[in-house]
């Protein structure tokens, strides 16, 4: 058991830059992986993560190139060997799982001969004991009818099918080691929950030590047996999972784990200030000093090495670790949040609005109609107050993004209509609205990169909506931004950065920025905090929350992220399929009784707890369209009646917690039933 | 599938109705007509109005276009008025000559292309990437009179290895041709190569950086047959559109290079009849092209549609 497969030594990888000068992304990383054991790599963005782990395989990225250092593999270098010797190491001895497995598979090549190519390479097997081989391994990946999924291309299966063919190929060549990059990222929570069940059995089953990379400790504490926290291309904790985390002696580690939102508690997570320094501009020093609280003079001119704490089996680079080790009851605490009070005015009302994506049909174009039975979104009512933050949860294709974009006038409503400030219509189509409307509710994008206008300077994207809203010009535009990136917590010399130069925090405080100049009552947020890291996420819905209470916006605030829902909303509605499924006040919508398919998601959650194991209740089936009639949940639910289910759509009914679950099992015996 | 396809040759032939009317509305709003331009200062009296008579000219618009595009429904493109011969005669020999021109260019050009894609690719920024890059932006950023030009300087006058330019009746058979034309061949190929080349390397490198050649590496297969099973089919899909454009540039458009070497081609027949005014055919000459153009373009996006498995499997779900 204690036989070290894989030893990494002192590795440093880097780079050189434009100037010449060598700036290393990876310094000075030792660890060993043991047989049987799964090793869980976390840390955020930049971190070198993904490059330490394909290291492990003896593949460094173009541009990058090893600086000193080893990596063992049975004790030879794979950083020396040919790429004739490193063929016959990698697929068969060490296997790598991709994070996103609809990009890691080639598209012209069908499943099946993606993994009869792996079983050529590294088995001895004729092609009728491959063709075996093949169903064998679909099926222990438990992907449904393994002998026609062999004949499919990548592109027609679904994300999580798509995850089980990697782990499929992985496994063909019998491999000592497993590395997987990010295996869940991207795919819906109970997908991920489901896939991760998978690689834990795969573990056990088969003995394959295993390296987890992510960024997300929820899934790294599912899986791992030991954890190593990396930040900035450093090591600066390893040890056992459960010590890492319930009792993380460093820092960084700390307030990572304060940071991230969770379930069981109401309220914001703590953030950590400022964020990750880019690789070369730390010369001497911690390399957390900037974002530290423990941080003393000593931090800033010597760094810390990685020191062995025998008692806790730990490694910690850290000069101050001793002040962590009592504080560790801290971290099941949040700032709480303001509540709001719901005695104030509706300002928007969305009555039975259905949106439709198919084609218009050449006459219903010239009737300018939409006809299609089966709508996307369909029969949403949700009643918004002034003031309040509503948040709406689902996977992907729940409708969740397609109901924002026709609040913001971007899509058409097939039906139904949606009110703004004392029941006045807003018209369905941008060019009707009035400029006024048109300021009230603005927009935030997931993803800042793409939604900040690469060419402009931040004063030329701050000063965009001041112009064109309030006309504004010469020195009261410039200090209407200042004001602005004050309020989003960035200084005035920000005012001349392009996008480029800023984080990825920092972008989307500027888009923040961008949507608040317009001095909007609604601000609808779509998946804002995704695209961060977990640190900046936390610092990002706080920023969000401030600005509320201080300014009395309203939001809308679409996530598929049910622990950050449950940090920032006042109140939830839970999506299905384009159909409302539950909405109630968000302390409520998380308590039982639930609709089936909240219950779904609730237990998908992962947790940052080795000890809350997730509940698996229903399949993770994907569903093309929502059905032609009955519930919308029908297809998957693990609580489903009968016949009624599919042909009668659900009734409301309030439970006594005061939320409205739309279901056909009566309220009290769900009640009972999710006890 | 089958539908697919009839759908896209029914939009083939509304765009080439459409084209057809264009070019038959343009040839009426001239000022004059066929008879004015080819009887020139005797246009009047007793000769225009014979000449009106004989052409068809005294029924309305309308008529004489049905007429005539039953005609060329049928494949007859009527007379030319210049050598008062049927135009078919006039455009058959025209037509195989630009044919041969285009079909040796294209057998030598684009395998070229690809292979120097290829390579340019694979040895990014290494020395034959360097070398084969500078030569193909030289040869892509020279014009083509002025490398053509060169091309009957040096190997012509010069060296005097092959004739300067094509001196062959228009109705020479293929094998006389073929000793005729290594010039324009040449000097076509260099611009089309060039183009092709830099378009496959971009292709190429693009998909050497996917997410899944990565994986075919991790996966342990070895460095060929990750070229040709992983790389090649996704890099080369692209190409097949800007290889049917090229086909149709080829069989009309390579003016230049057929008037500096004389080349008795399709290019020069139209600017020939514009230069006579010999509307009729240039007419023909619209239709023609333009069936090229929707024919082929039409061909490369059902090949596109064979070939790629994403959309081949999500037009039959629709």
């Amino acid at each position: 058991m204690n036989e070290i497969i894989e030893s990494v030594k002192n590795l440093s990888i880097g780079f050189n830059s434009q100037k010449g000068k060598q700036i290393s992304i990876l310094r000075n990383v030792s660890t060993n992986i043991k047989k049987g054991e799964t090793v869980g790599i976390v840390g955020e963005s930049g971190s070198g993560k993904s490059t330490l782990a394909l290291a492990m395989m003896g593949y460094i990225k173009q541009g990058l190139f090893p600086l000193k250092g080893e990596c063992l593999f049975k004790s030879k270098d794979l950083l020396k060997m040919s790429s004739r010797q490193l063929e016959k190491i990698r697929g068969r001895k060490i296997a790598m799982i991709p994070q996103n497995a609809g990009q890691a598979l080639t598209p012209n090549l069908k499943i099946g001969y993606q993994i009869d190519e792996a079983l050529k390479l590294h088995t001895d097997l004729n092609k009728t004991e491959r063709d075996k081989k093949i169903s064998e391994l679909l099926n222990k990946v438990r992907l449904p009818s393994p002998e026609t999924m062999a004949f499919r291309y990548p592109h027609e299966l679904s994300g999580g099918q798509q995850q089980r063919v990697a782990v499929a190929m992985a496994l063909a060549g019998k491999p000592d080691l497993l590395l997987l990059d990010e295996p869940t990222t991207g795919l819906d929570v109970t997908t991920q929950a489901h896939v991760l069940e998978l690689l834990r059995f795969i573990a056990k089953d088969t003995g394959t030590s295993m390296i987890y990379v992510s960024h997300d400790l929820g899934a790294i504490a599912q899986v791992s047996d030991r954890i190593v926290v990396m930040y900035a291309g450093e090591i600066v904790l390893e040890g056992p999972a459960r010590k890492i985390l319930k009792e993380p002696i460093h820092p960084y580690t700390y307030g990572l784990l304060k940071s991230i939102p969770k379930l069981s508690l109401a309220g914001l997570p703590a953030s950590m200030p400022g964020s990750q320094p880019q690789p070369g501009s730390i010369n001497e020093g911690c390399s957390f000093y900037d974002r530290c609280n423990l941080a003393t003079d000593n931090c800033k001119k010597n760094s810390p090495d990685l020191e062995h704490i025998k008692e806790l089996d730990t490694n910690v680079r850290c000069f101050n670790y001793r002040e962590l080790i009592h504080q560790n009851n801290n971290l099941q605490t949040s700032i709480t949040k303001k509540l709001n009070n719901s005695e104030a005015n509706e300002v928007l009302k969305l009555m039975d609005v259905s949106i439709s994506y198919a084609k218009q049909k050449f006459f219903d174009q010239l009737l300018n109609k939409i006809s299609d039975q089966n709508p996307t979104v369909k029969d949403i009512n949700i009643d918004i107050k002034k003031g309040e933050t509503i948040a709406l949860v689902g996977e992907s294709g729940s409708g969740k993004s397609t109901i924002l974009k026709s609040i913001a006038g971007l899509l058409k409503t097939k039906d139904g209509q949606i009110k703004f400030e004392n029941d006045r219509i807003l018209s369905s189509d941008l060019k009707m609205r009035n400029p006024n409307d048109l300021r009230a509710i603005q927009l935030i994008f997931q993803n800042p990169d793409e939604s900040l206008n690469p060419n402009h300077t931040v004063e030329q994207i701050l000063s965009q909506p001041l112009k064109l809203y309030f006309n504004l010009s010469g020195e009261e535009l410039k200090k209407n931004i200042i004001d602005l990136l004050k309020k989003v917590r960035l200084g005035e010399f920000y005012m001349s950065r392009y996008p480029r130069q800023l984080s990825g925090g920092e972008k989307q405080r500027v888009a923040v920025a961008r949507a608040f100049a317009a001095k909007p009552d609604i601000i609808l947020c779509d998946e804002v905090t995704s695209a961060l890291d977990v640190s900046v996420q936390a610092a990002v819905l706080n920023l969000l929350q401030q600005l509320k209470e201080d300014l009395g916006t309203t939001y809308v605030f679409v996530s598929h992220d049910l622990a950050v829902v449950r940090a920032i909303s006042d109140r939830v509605a839970v999506l299905y399929q384009g159909r409302l499924c539950e909405i109630g006040p968000s302390q409520n919508v998380y308590k039982f009784p639930s609709h089936p398919y909240t219950e779904v998601l609730l237990g998908a959650v992962l947790e940052p707890d080795p000890d809350i194991k997730p509940k698996l209740v229903a399949e993770d089936i994907v569903e093309e369209k929502p059905p032609e009639k009955g519930c919308s949940f029908q297809g998957r639910c693990p609580r489903k009646i009968g016949d009624i289910c599919n042909l009668e759509v659900p009734p409301w009914q309030i439970g006594e917690n005061g939320n409205a679950i739309r279901c056909h099992i009566n309220i009290d015996e769900l009640a009972s039933l999710q006890q | 599938m089958l539908l697919l396809i009839l759908k896209r040759i029914g939009l083939g032939l509304i765009t080439l109705f459409i084209v057809s009317l264009i070019t038959f509305v343009g040839v009426e709003v001239l000022p004059g007509d066929a008879c004015t331009t080819y009887l020139e200062r005797e246009a009047y009296g007793a000769a225009l109005d014979a000449c009106i008579k004989r052409l068809g000219l005294d029924v309305p618009a309308y008529e004489r276009y049905l007429d005539w595009a039953s005609n060329v429904v049928r494949g007859d493109f009527g007379y030319s008025l210049s050598g008062e011969m049927p135009i078919n005669e006039v455009l058959g020999p025209r037509v195989k000559n630009s044919l041969v021109l285009a079909s040796v260019s294209i057998l030598i050009g684009i395998p070229l292309a690809i292979v120097l894609g290829i390579i340019t690719a694979l040895w990014r920024d290494k020395l034959p990437d360097i070398m084969i890059s500078t030569i193909t932006i030289f040869s892509m950023t020279i014009p083509e009179f002025i490398s053509a030009t060169l091309l009957i300087l040096i190997v012509a006058i010069w060296l005097g290895w092959l004739p300067g330019i094509v001196i062959i009746p228009s109705d020479a058979t293929f094998y006389e041709l073929l000793s005729n034309i290594i010039l324009p061949v040449v000097a076509i190929s260099m611009i089309m190569t060039a183009h092709m080349a830099r378009m496959v390397r971009s292709s190429v490198i693009q998909v050497m950086a996917s997410d899944y050649v990565q994986m075919a590496i991790l996966k342990g297969v070895p460095y060929w047959k990750m070229v040709f099973r992983h790389v090649l089919p996704n890099a080369l899909l692209p190409a097949i559109n800007v290889v049917a454009l090229t086909i149709a540039w080829l069989l009309g458009g390579v003016v230049v290079t057929e008037v500096v070497f004389n080349y008795p081609g399709l290019g020069r027949l139209v600017i020939e009849s514009i230069s006579n005014r010999d509307l009729p055919v240039v007419q023909a000459l619209a239709i023609i092209l333009a069936s090229i153009y929707v024919g082929i373009n039409l061909i490369a996006d059902l090949m596109t549609l064979m070939l790629n498995p994403r959309l081949k499997s999500l037009q039959i779900r629709k």
